[in-house]
């Protein structure tokens, strides 16, 4: 591993980037790959790096259409066991010269899900610290899903009440054409008497109201 | 079930289809949200298992003899809540009004809960559920700050649900989304009163026993939970020391009393619709009995699911204190675990413990989280619902959660809207021209709308004030007044001969030690503790307000005078019936001591009725 850092923080042969002095154009990228992975995590060796530094380089051609970015122009240091490590864009023409830090970011930011999908992690798992996440877009509904389930409930509601009302009202007009009306009793026994209740006529057919045992105290 | 004609007159009085109906009636109307939300938190802070001894004790001695009272005088008389108290002694007419007026004031603001259920319910058919993340801000560059200050869940409930303002003083709007949410449970409600107690009968079937089969589901589903024994344990492990304090067995007293709905009048016109020959003594206990259980049974699915969420909890914080050390100590990727956590926090400390201390872990202790405790709408909307995020198949969960939370609040509020339909029939308040649909449906639009203070930004503060003087110092002093009025007007004597006539024996010594002696001095060393310590304390109220300097944590506010007025208007207005009905009829028949009484019944106690007018 030291070996590979001490490559690594050496110069290549045309670049003279230092990368360890060039903190302000770089960005620290950190790697959780056990955690998103778990079984299927894969280590991180030299290939892997390669494959970062070709995929940055990549995000910067497709941002910046002229210039051809070669995978030597990204520069990486001060690798960790934790997975994290800075890199540094040189521009093509002039190795010695660092690429600022905003188009850096802006071409990582375009093409981040490209870069994310050849590690198979996410925006959390690969991290560029100073570089947020662009958030998803909300998914907006055309009705919001609980106006739907709002309105099938109030609709069987209210059909059930209708249904229930109009029932009610022809079995009441049926029953009154049927029935002799009963004389009204204009005693007010105050709360002795009993609630006139339509379910007992309906349960028990005709109820005829001329000869009703209701009257505890006959009139003096 | 045959009627026995010719003792009492002929009624028209509706009847239940069969006993089962009944039963379950009374048994919906009994267990409520209460026995979910509120008996676990009650069980937790005082103590786990040892709650259960003075619970018992008052369920015994306090809400038994009150419920067999209530059935049985409801039975004998076979009238709602004032044409019972009217027939004992017209003195006590106000004790009916006062039952009605509570029973109409509570049904209002129950209901209000319902919707918010609803609302709940009809936001679980979505993937990912909205309280499970922040939303998006405007400009999409982050997450909606009070959201990202708070949690997502805390944000659905106290922004996206409530839209609840920064006080009590500032009423904000009518929410238009509560509104239809509010409209929703009312017409629910109405569907399930259009033909009385025929409809009931039918929707108790469901309403009183899916939540049971909910439970169940819940049990099984969350004790395979991790986390969820230590809930249990946490819940039921006896602390009995705290039997010591007063303040136990006074919430004890108060759970039961409310637990069972007493004094509210449904109970007494649900028995009114029975046959006379029923034995009511076994009912009472019956019901008692399913109530408690039901309560304890609720406890074991919400204390596991909370212990997981505890567990939860803690391993989120040991997880963001290891994402902490892995990245500044770049230590590799899941070296460090929840398992040698510890391990490796003490050789770090050892080698570089400046750089530890500077990252400022937060301690993570399962008993904290543990004892994060809520009740009422904070178990269901924000405890619940975030335990509920961690399960898989949350949706399913939630679903059920929510449809469980509703057909409890359903059937009790059947119980309320009798309390409020049967006496105005029996007080024959209803024109002759309006058919009973028609009335329910103007009650129901009458409550509806009286409930919409309750959608407004504030709403959620005024929920809160009537549910805590609505419901409580006034059903106290009904039931006194009841007790009262049976002992004290119709007589142990004629109570137990109602009680011979019912059930074919008298009621042994047992209940009359109860109804003498035991339970109206319980009623009244409860009701006097329950002053005192309202007293005591100066009513506050905890709001939500995003600019305030300790946010998320809610801002402990004082109620405004004018607002306070309305908290003692609210206790004494319900109560007011009750003196002032007697004193009236106490005038009126000052002024009518001449005139035989032929309209009234005999207010006479000593009245034997074997002198009847009508031989």
């Amino acid at each position: 591993m030291f070996p590979l850092l001490l490559l690594l923080c050496l110069p290549p042969a045309l670049a003279a980037v230092d990368c360890n002095t060039e903190y302000k154009n770089g960005y620290q990228v950190r790697l959780s790959i056990k955690t998103a992975l778990g079984d299927q995590a894969y280590d991180w060796n030299e290939s892997e790096m390669f494959l970062f530094r070709a995929t940055i380089a990549f995000a910067m051609r497709k941002f910046n259409k002229t210039e051809a970015y070669e995978v030597s122009n990204i520069v990486v240091c001060n690798q960790t066991p934790r997975v994290s490590f800075w890199f540094i864009v040189t521009s093509p023409e002039d190795p010695a010269q660092a690429i600022s830090k905003n188009i850096v970011e802006q071409a990582v930011r375009e093409s981040r899900n490209r870069i994310n999908n050849a590690f198979l992690l996410t925006d959390k798992s690969l991290e560029f610290l100073g570089i947020p996440p662009t958030l998803a877009a909300p998914i907006i509904p055309a009705t919001p899903p609980w106006l739907i389930v709002f309105g099938v409930v109030i609709g069987a509601v209210c059909a059930g009440i209708v249904a229930l009302l109009v029932t009610s009202f022809v079995k009441r007009r049926r029953e009154k054409k049927a029935k002799v009306v009963p004389e009204e009793e204009d005693q007010a026994k105050g709360t002795d008497k009993a609630v006139t209740g339509e379910t007992f006529e309906d349960r028990n057919g005709v109820y005829n109201l001329g000869f009703a045992d209701d009257d505890r105290f006959t009139q003096l | 079930m045959a009627e026995s004609a010719g003792e009492k007159p002929a009624d028209e009085r509706p009847k239940w289809d069969n006993k089962v109906q009944y039963m379950l009636t009374c048994i919906g109307f009994a267990v409520g949200l209460g026995n979910v939300w509120r008996f676990p938190y009650l069980c937790q802070i005082y103590g786990g298992g040892a709650f259960l001894i003075p619970y018992l004790i008052a369920l015994v001695f306090e809400g038994l003899p009150l419920l067999y009272l209530e059935l049985a005088i409801g039975q004998r008389l076979r009238l709602g809540s004032i044409g019972v108290w009217n027939s004992i002694s017209p003195y006590l007419g106000g004790v009916g009004m006062a039952s009605m007026i509570v029973s109409f004031l509570v049904g209002v603001y129950y209901n209000t809960i319902l919707a918010w259920v609803l609302w709940y319910l009809f936001h679980s058919f979505q993937n990912p559920l909205p309280w499970s993340e922040c939303p998006v801000n405007d400009d999409r560059t982050g997450y909606v700050q009070e959201c990202v200050d708070s949690t997502p869940v805390n944000y659905f409930w106290y922004r996206q649900t409530l839209n609840v303002t920064a006080n009590i003083e500032t009423s904000g709007s009518l929410q238009w989304w509560l509104v239809l949410c509010l409209a929703t449970a009312w017409c629910i409600v109405y569907i399930c009163f259009i033909k009385g107690i025929e409809t009931i009968g039918k929707a108790v079937y469901v309403t009183a026993t899916f939540p049971y089969l909910v439970l169940t589901i819940f049990i099984v589903r969350a004790l395979t939970l991790p986390g969820a024994t230590d809930g249990i344990l946490y819940l039921f492990t006896p602390e009995w020391e705290i039997l010591m304090k007063p303040q136990v067995w006074l919430d004890a007293a108060t759970q039961i009393f409310f637990s069972l709905s007493l004094a509210f009048g449904g109970l007494i016109a649900f028995s009114s619709y029975n046959p006379q020959k029923n034995d009511c003594e076994r009912d009472a206990v019956i019901v008692g009995c399913i109530n408690s259980a039901t309560s304890i049974y609720a406890s074991i699915p919400i204390f596991a699911i909370l212990g997981f969420k505890a567990t939860s909890n803690y391993n989120s914080c040991l997880e963001s204190n290891i994402l902490s050390l892995t990245n500044s100590f770049d230590v590799g990727d899941q070296n460090i675990t929840i398992e040698n956590y510890n391990s490796w926090l003490d050789s770090l400390n050892r080698t570089d413990s400046v750089s530890v201390a500077r990252l400022n872990l937060t301690k993570c202790n399962l008993q904290t989280f543990l004892d994060q405790s809520a009740s009422g709408t904070g178990l269901a909307f924000i405890v619940f619902t975030e335990a509920v995020i961690s399960m898989p198949g949350s949706q399913v969960w939630a679903v059920l959660f929510f449809i469980m939370l509703f057909s409890l609040g359903l059937s009790s509020m059947f119980g309320n809207l009798e309390g409020v339909l049967a006496p105005l029939r029996d007080l024959k308040v209803v024109p002759k021209w309006m058919p009973p649909q028609l009335f329910t449906a103007f009650i129901a639009l009458l409550s509806f709308l009286v409930g919409l203070v309750f959608t407004m930004g504030s709403g959620n503060y005024w929920l809160e004030i009537f549910n805590n003087y609505v419901g409580s110092v006034s059903l106290l002093i009904i039931a006194f007044f009841e007790l009262v009025g049976v002992i004290g007007f119709r007589g142990i004597r004629q109570f137990g001969d109602d009680i011979e006539f019912m059930t074919g024996r008298r009621p042994n010594l047992f209940w009359k030690a109860c109804w003498l002696v035991i339970s109206p001095l319980l009623l009244l060393v409860v009701f006097l503790a329950y002053i005192v310590v309202q007293v005591q304390t100066t009513p506050t109220y905890p709001a939500w307000n995003p600019d305030y300097v300790d946010f998320p944590q809610t801002e402990v506010q004082p109620y405004p005078t004018w607002v306070f007025v309305i908290c003692v208007l609210l206790v004494a207005i319900p109560v007011a019936p009750i003196p002032i009905v007697a004193l009236y009829k106490c005038i009126s028949n000052l002024f009518r001591t001449t005139e035989t009484d032929v309209q009234n019944r005999p207010s006479n106690p000593y009245c034997n009725e074997g002198f009847d007018k009508d031989t």
